[in-house]
């Protein structure tokens, strides 16, 4: 039962997870401080025969100091988590050198739109596989993001990438794997009955690897 | 909220007597003003979406006057004015002790409402036989939906209005105490108010 | 002024408020016009859609403890819902969905404003009764037929409605994807009359603070309880409309063919997302405010000590009520909306901790130096204090948008929001029912018993909530049928059983405060009244009070937390208690 996050790989983990560990030390900080500081008071001040509470309504300094601390807190994780959003989500953050898929959302499987050997979308050695991701170690991909029917969500916990698929809105989602390995993709958005077996498997593998599986799919195709 | 027989000589124009000033102004007044808030939150939902789909999506709009009649819209809301106008007047007469004069402010409200709730009705029938209906799309979703719970606004107030009438008739209201008027007339403006909004955005732009 | 609640002429100005009561029966206790009985109306009725909420979410925990296996008792079920006891997927749609809407709209909701709304308002200002006594009895009695309709949703062909509490569309608005129809539209029909009587209660609520405080209750005197109520109603009468607004869209959408959030025409499904949340955020402070305001009177009682900065809490109150306008994006963080959108509600979203942290700080400030007596009343505060910091602290963690990308929809929010609602608004309300049960009822619920429930409910619930963190952590979704599709979930399947166990020995716990509540009706100690020996206005009146509440207008002279105060020897001083010209009511201001 650890607070430990499972073991990542894409290029978000480093800024994703840092930012969860800074949080996590500072909210357990404050979290040991206020539960110590309750059962502490619970102790120590507990009545007893002959005792009477303070006759004490506050004190304006300790309040502006401890708010004080908590906004300069907040802010900062605001400002540090802002930079991160942006590089992660920002619209015009996706590599120019990424691999287009197309990952069309139904209910309850993924199609997703390879662009073939040309490296292009939209011509004709364009090929479709049901609920797989086959991905290149190191290659960034920018997927476009649409759905059929309700609202789905491609979320691969091992690279940390969530994206609504919304009907009616292309979105792009971008990300890097950096180990090869199988990993899952899951539905994270109630999308009807089957949502909970809404599941895609990610393969990322070699160059090599990966041109050899493409050059498998062209060939049972074309047969 | 008129009783017989209060034990004391008291205002019941004025907030309720021993108590921590409040907002200055009798109980049931302060509460149609605080109510007439939701209603502001439950047109501004519809209203907000009815500018968020128009302007993301301009193309399911007709210009005016193609497919709605504004002519004859624009006499309906000026009519609607003119039940304010004549509200205004009730609540002027029995200001005065006029009771006569409330009577008859509040039947000339009552008629003129009822006829705008008419046209209104005439004209959903008129739509819909051209074949304009709430499901052709993103401008009869929104022109119906804006409208339809208007029009069930002042349905509602014309029937409270009728009851207040009636009341009138009854002697329950007079210079000391005419709380039922000017609180049903606070309504009967907000509605007023609303259509204004409404015929502006949904029939002239 | 001279007011004629059925047979019970009531007079005011300096005059007796109370005379006798000679009402009928169905006048005194079914359609009663009394803030008291619609209070304890509301309470009748919310307990019992607590109990159905919670035994909803027996049946999702044995079906994730145990997916696929035959439920204990299950064959009570209709083929439909569980064939064989094993719940179908799309009954486990609805399970998830009716167990948020029941407890959300049906349980948390009514039992804070509505019973304590109702119960105190009126009492902790010394007013006889609402503003409106009658509008009050409608408020009610519509809220029963919105009840209704909601249970009737389980009885109709294609079962309830399926597409979370949250009903997003176009899920909630085609029957072809949700496999649901009537369902979908009882659901919001239920929804759209319970709003009604939201709104009326909420306009009730705020005429009678403005307008009818007794005399030398200032705003600045009020009990915190009271600031809460008044800022949560401005809350529900503007928050509800809106939900109103967008419902009925929705049920356009379901039944006239409408297009407000169907992409096919140019509708928008995240519009509705917008237009949910906006009402939605709203409505999660309508369900922590009171509780946050109740606590407040009880730990400064039970600490024998005044609240700890009572201006700031105030401002604290003002500024969460303000500020929760202005955070409804950060439920929409992965929608596909702009991500400069998100930038911004991650920063208004990071702001409005600091008026929750403040609050930790201050009940913390309460209790430092004081004197403190662990009723029971005292012990669930003081659970909430702690449970709701556990709460407020998670939500960090999703208010920054990177990390969110991870737990968005995950376990890890499910425990967030269990920590708020549970940890921090269903211990309050224990605390409330508890301390406030001898002025309703005349009698003392049994301290040892509630110690027992007090005791077990707090181990369990830690049980079952604080592990619901680490599986979201670990990337477990929310609302899925069965976790063991997903082979990376595989290895936390014993965390979903041993929530799923705790989470049945907690809600067993439970039957000892319904046993506890309903014995004690008939058979608790006899209540005096004051029994906490409280500083508030509805203890200087007989438990239960009679109708109309105060013989004479009180007239109030101090603060609401004025305990262990020097110019009396008791560790307490009622707002009402007259001095000797010579001693000043309170210290000043420090």
């Amino acid at each position: 039962m650890s607070w430990l996050l499972p073991h990542g790989a894409s290029t978000f983990v480093g800024e994703i997870d840092w930012l969860y560990y800074l949080i996590l030390w500072i909210t357990g900080i404050a979290f040991v401080l206020v539960q110590v500081l309750l059962v502490w008071f619970m102790i120590r001040y507990r009545a007893r025969p002959g005792r009477k509470a303070t006759y004490y309504h506050g004190n304006t300094r300790f309040e502006i100091i401890w708010t004080t601390v908590t906004a300069v807190v907040v802010v900062i994780i605001g400002v540090l988590s802002a930079g991160r959003w942006n590089r992660i989500k920002g619209r015009d953050k996706v590599p120019a050198n990424a691999t287009p898929l197309v990952v069309h959302a139904k209910q309850f499987e993924w199609l997703v739109t390879y662009p073939g050997a040309d490296g292009a979308l939209g011509s004709a050695d364009d090929f479709q596989v049901r609920s797989q991701l086959h991905l290149v170690v190191g290659q960034p991909v920018s997927v476009l993001l649409t759905s059929e029917d309700a609202i789905h969500s491609f979320f691969i916990p091992a690279f940390r990438i969530k994206q609504d698929a919304v009907p009616g809105m292309n979105i792009r989602v971008w990300f890097q794997p950096t180990e090869v390995g199988e990993y899952e993709l899951g539905c994270a958005e109630l999308c009807g009955l089957g949502h909970y077996r809404m599941r895609a498997t990610v393969t990322v593998h070699s160059r090599e690897d990966f041109d050899r599986w493409a050059r498998d799919r062209a060939a049972r195709a074309a047969n | 909220m008129a009783h017989a027989g209060a034990l004391h000589d008291e205002d019941v124009m004025l907030p309720p007597p021993g108590r921590e000033p409040g907002a200055g102004v009798y109980n049931e007044k302060l509460g149609m003003w605080v109510f007439l808030g939701s209603e502001i939150m439950f047109f501004t939902a519809l209203i907000g979406t009815y500018i968020i789909l128009r302007v993301a999506h301009p193309t399911a709009w007709k210009a005016p006057g193609e497919v709605l009649a504004v002519p004859i819209t624009a006499i309906n809301t000026f009519l609607l004015i003119c039940s304010s106008v004549t509200m205004v007047k009730a609540f002027a007469a029995v200001q005065d002790g006029n009771l006569s004069g409330l009577r008859k402010w509040l039947i000339a409200t009552v008629l003129i409402g009822s006829t705008f709730v008419g046209v209104q009705v005439y004209e959903y029938r008129h739509l819909i036989e051209k074949g304009f209906v709430p499901s052709e799309g993103l401008y009869g979703s929104t022109f119906y939906t804006m409208t339809g719970f208007h029009g069930f606004h002042v349905t509602i107030g014309v029937i409270c209005l009728i009851f207040v009438t009636w009341r009138a008739f009854q002697g329950r209201y007079s210079a000391k105490d005419y709380r039922g008027v000017e609180v049903i007339g606070l309504y009967w403006h907000f509605v007023d108010l609303v259509w204004i909004i409404l015929f502006t955005i949904v029939y002239l732009i | 002024m001279a007011t004629t609640i059925g047979h019970v002429e009531e007079v005011t100005l300096g005059g007796a408020e109370v005379h006798a009561d000679t009402r009928s029966f169905v006048r005194k206790y079914i359609f009663s016009t009394d803030h008291k009985i619609i209070g304890i109306q509301f309470l009748i009725m919310s307990l019992i859609f607590l109990l159905l909420g919670g035994v909803l979410a027996m049946v999702i925990r044995w079906q994730l403890g145990f997916p696929k296996q035959p439920m204990p008792m299950g064959g009570v079920l209709p083929e439909t819902m569980a064939p064989g006891g094993v719940v179908l997927p799309e009954f486990y749609n609805s399970l998830v969905t009716m167990h948020g809407t029941f407890m959300v709209f049906f349980a948390i909701m009514p039992l804070l404003v509505g019973v304590f709304g109702n119960y105190l308002i009126p009492l902790k200002i010394g007013a006889p009764d609402m503003a409106f006594p009658r509008i009050n009895m409608a408020s009610f009695w519509i809220a029963v037929p919105a009840g209704f309709l909601m249970l009737a949703g389980f009885f109709v062909e294609g079962g309830h409605a399926a597409a979370g509490w949250t009903s997003y569309a176009p899920l909630s608005e085609r029957a072809d994807l949700s496999g649901v129809s009537m369902g979908q539209i009882l659901w919001c029909i239920s929804l759209i009359v319970l709003g009604l009587s939201s709104i009326l209660g909420s306009f009730n609520y705020i005429t009678t603070i403005i307008n009818m405080r007794a005399p030398g209750m200032w705003w600045f005197r009020l009990p915190l309880s009271i600031w809460s109520l008044f800022v949560t109603a401005i809350l529900v009468l503007l928050a509800m409309p809106i939900l109103s607004g967008a419902i009925i869209m929705l049920l356009f959408d379901q039944t006239i063919g409408t297009h407000f959030f169907g992409p096919a025409q140019g509708g928008q499904p995240l519009l509705w997302q917008h237009l949910f949340w906006f009402f939605g955020h709203p409505e999660v402070y309508i369900l922590i405010l009171p509780a946050m305001g109740m606590a407040s009177d009880i730990i400064a009682n039970g600490a024998r000590k005044p609240i700890f900065g009572y201006t700031s809490m105030v401002l604290a109150i003002l500024g969460i009520g303000v500020l929760g306008w202005g955070v409804w994006g950060h439920h929409m963080f992965m929608s596909g909306m702009n991500p400069t959108l998100g930038t911004q509600f991650m920063i208004s979203t990071m702001l409005i901790a600091v008026p929750s942290a403040i609050k930790v700080f201050n009940w913390l400030g309460t209790m430092w130096m004081g004197n403190i007596r662990f009723h029971v009343p005292m012990l669930h505060a003081m659970a909430f204090v702690s449970m709701f910091t556990i709460g407020g602290l998670s939500g960090i963690f999703m208010a920054a948008t990177p990390v969110d990308i991870y737990i968005h929809y995950t376990y890890f929010i499910v425990a967030h929001l269990h920590y708020v609602l549970f940890g921090g608004s269903l211990f309050a309300i224990f605390a409330a029912v508890t301390f406030w049960y001898p002025k309703m009822f005349g009698r003392m619920m049994s301290p040892f018993w509630g110690r027992v429930h007090f005791f077990l409910t707090f181990i369990f619930y830690n049980l079952v909530f604080f592990p619901m963190h680490n599986l979201g952590l670990h990337g477990h979704m929310r609302r899925i049928y069965d976790p063991t599709q997903y082979d990376f979930l595989k290895p936390v399947q014993p965390i979903n059983e041993l929530i799923s166990i705790s989470a049945f020995l907690l809600f067993a716990t439970q039957l000892i405060f319904a046993v506890n509540f309903i014995v004690s009706w008939f058979k608790g100690a006899k209540a005096p009244e004051n029994p906490w020996e409280d500083n508030g206005l509805e203890w200087t009146v007989p438990s239960p009070p009679p109708h109309g509440n105060f013989v004479t207008v009180p007239q109030v002279y101090r603060a609401p937390y004025e305990y262990s105060s020097p110019f009396v020897t008791e560790d307490f001083l009622p707002q009402n208690r007259e001095l000797p010209e010579a001693a000043p009511s309170a210290a000043p201001h420090s």
